[in-house]
């Protein structure tokens, strides 16, 4: 059974008269423990297609099954869990909260689930550990280098053991060699089990995956395995 | 996440963003401070002049009726003028009713006239001269401080005797007992055989300790030949007072010769006319001034709800990313009104401590009175003003798309 089923998935914005369709007729299957890349020009519906993947948006039309799970007919609240449980983001420009330091940072998604203090703890610090910034707990953010910033944020994706991690332009705010390492994060991730997507335009980047989507103007353009085991 | 842990989770947050921007949030809680203070001095002193009234209200006692011609409270003049008109209550009335009451424990028929009293070559002015019977300590509640009280036989008799009270003692006798002093009253001379215990002003009307009682008899002898009185009725308990009115009612009709149709041309006066009058100014007061006190609680709630819109405009992308994370509508409503309502709790606390030191240096001025209910009822007003102020800026918050809210720069 798939991880994830996209069956002719639109997603459409109405801007007074005109209507934009970001995404025209997507659909798609990912086994778990895959890794993705999805590539494609600006503005092709890259981001739209990562924001109903994670469950923070619906599509207009079409079938999203996540788990068995049909996402497309859920309700705000059902979306808040899923998000919680089964999904962990990694963004562009990290989206940390800024008065919060690093441990307190990676401790929210359990915050939210409900865990007890303590078990919260130590699977944050293990989490923190994991991504090499077991030393940077107690940092905020602005304490952090760009690179450290964006292992905190891999460290808070993950620490709910989620199905997906989502990760939207990881590097896109990084040097190339941090952007490196935060690839080489992701690529041990993924040798660990966990199905991961993320989006870039920087090829170097996009080999990391196993399998490649290109869109163009919200359709899938090609889909295709890099020939990395 | 159940709620407990939501609050405190929602505490944490609040305190963070409270401290994160401390000047901002002293300006704001500012205005809850203000508002509380004026609230709680307004409830304070409202407090304060209800304690002084009843203490100052229990020296008419609540078994006691006052017959006179005039009422205490006219409702208009006409009716003030038709009491003018009245015959007068004679002493011979007075006895009639001490004679006929059986739901009585004392009556005293009372008459007062202002003199100057002296002794040696100290004098006191406007001294309050009334002439009653050895009943008058039984139906005033007061106690000897010396001496003794007038007794029947002297009340009827001619030996001129007084008991005086405590300021005039303390006015005209210094480091002398004034027991088996010759003082002077108006034009006669009266030996003092008793001295009043201290019984302070009645509503600031008048000190009840600067007064000299002389027995009935010598009052109508030397002062006022036929005067008007006031008889005063001690109930057997204050439970009987309606009985005993009726009853003293019946005998004043009697006494006066009243036809069956005609209206009573006497008033019989009790505690319960101040009271009901009182309470009749104090609740307009109340009413007047807990609004006027209340606006500046409403413009310091509006303060909070400006303050709270901004909050949640500067955190559009920290409420999207908690909400990426997992956060729900609930839990993200529930953040902005913990924010809120700790804003203006905060104010609360600082201003029941300022009302507290202001009510110090008041209490020399007003009677001031902090209860821990008014207390209580100030935290509990500016926990509903958080809420509900932060209502709107925390609904907003809430139903915040997360991809709008994360694309927010
Ligand atoms: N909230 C929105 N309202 C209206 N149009 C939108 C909205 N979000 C996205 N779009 C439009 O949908 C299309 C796809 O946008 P999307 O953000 O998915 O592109 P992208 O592939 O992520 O581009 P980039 O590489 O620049 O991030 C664009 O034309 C964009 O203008
Ligand atoms: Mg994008």
């Amino acid at each position: 059974m798939s991880l994830i089923r996209l069956k002719n998935i639109t997603r459409r914005y109405q801007m007074g008269a005109e209507t934009i369709h970001a995404l025209r007729d997507v659909s798609m299957e990912i086994q778990r423990g895959e890794y993705v890349a999805i590539m494609g020009p600006s503005g092709s519906g890259k981001s739209t297609l990562m924001n109903l993947l994670g469950c923070l948006d619906t599509p207009t039309s079409g079938l999203y099954e996540l788990n068995q799970n049909n996402v497309s007919e859920m309700d705000d609240n059902q979306l808040a869990e899923i998000r919680n449980r089964e999904i962990g983001f990694v963004f562009q420009t990290f989206n940390l909260l800024p008065r919060s330091n690093a441990l307190r940072n990676v401790e929210l998604p359990l915050i939210y689930s409900g865990m007890n203090a303590e078990e919260r703890y130590r699977i944050s610090l293990e989490a923190l550990a994991s991504v090499g910034l077991a030393d940077r707990v107690h940092h905020k953010p602005n304490e952090m280098s760009g690179g450290q910033r964006q292992r905190v944020a891999i460290a808070r994706a993950l620490v709910n053991s989620p199905s997906i991690i989502l990760a939207d332009e990881p590097t896109g705010n990084l040097d190339s060699r941090t952007g490196e390492e935060i690839m080489a994060l992701l690529a041990a991730l993924s040798d660990k089990g966990n199905t991961i997507f993320v989006v870039t335009h920087e090829e170097d980047v996009a080999r990391h995956a196993r399998r490649i989507i290109r869109i163009r103007d919200g359709l899938i353009a090609s889909d295709e395995p890099t020939g990395k085991v | 996440m159940n709620f407990f842990r939501e609050i405190k989770e929602g505490l944490g947050i609040a305190w963070d963003a409270i401290r994160a921007n401390k000047l901002r949030s002293v300006l704001t809680t500012l205005g809850i401070v203000i508002g509380i203070v004026t609230v709680t001095l307004m409830a304070t002193a409202i407090n304060g002049l209800n304690g002084a009234f009843h203490k100052s209200i229990s020296i008419i006692g609540a078994d006691m009726l006052f017959v006179s011609r005039n009422t205490w409270f006219a409702h208009s003049e006409a009716e003030w003028l038709k009491t003018l008109k009245r015959r007068e209550i004679t002493l011979e009335q007075c006895r009639a009713v001490e004679r006929e009451l059986s739901l009585a424990r004392a009556v005293a028929p009372v008459v007062g006239i202002a003199q100057t009293v002296a002794y040696k070559n100290r004098s006191s002015s406007s001294v309050q001269i009334l002439g009653s019977t050895d009943q008058f300590l039984a139906t005033s509640g007061f106690s000897m401080n010396e001496g003794r009280f007038i007794s029947p036989g002297e009340a009827e008799g001619g030996r001129p005797i007084c008991v005086i009270g405590n300021d005039v003692a303390t006015n005209l006798f210094i480091n002398e007992s004034p027991i088996g002093k010759r003082i002077k009253v108006g034009p006669r001379i009266m030996e003092v055989i008793g001295v009043l215990d201290k019984q302070g002003s009645f509503l600031g009307m008048g000190s009840l300790d600067n007064q000299v009682i002389i027995p009935i008899q010598q009052f109508l002898i030397g002062y006022w030949r036929n005067p008007d009185f006031t008889i005063k009725v001690k109930a057997i308990s204050p439970e009987q007072l309606d009985e005993a009115k009726e009853e003293v009612r019946g005998v004043m009709r009697k006494i006066r010769r009243l036809a069956p149709g005609d209206e009573d041309d006497f008033s019989i006066n009790q505690q319960e006319q101040f009271i009901t009058m009182f309470n009749t100014v104090a609740g307009t007061i109340a009413t007047v001034g807990l609004l006027i006190t209340g606006l500046s609680l409403f413009v310091g709630g509006i303060g909070i709800m400006n303050i709270m819109f901004v909050s949640v405009a500067e955190r559009t992308r920290e409420i999207g990313v908690r909400k990426a994370i997992g956060a729900k509508s609930r839990t993200i409503l529930l953040q902005f009104l913990i924010e809120a309502a700790t804003v203006c709790m905060l104010g609360g606390l600082v201003g029941l401590v300022i009302t507290y030191l202001l009510t110090f240096a008041l209490r020399r001025l007003i009677p001031v009175n902090m209860s821990f209910s008014v207390m209580g009822l100030a935290l509990l007003v500016s926990l509903l003003t958080g809420v509900i102020s932060g209502f709107l800026p925390a609904w907003r918050a809430a139903r915040m798309n997360p991809v709008d809210a994360l694309r927010n720069e």
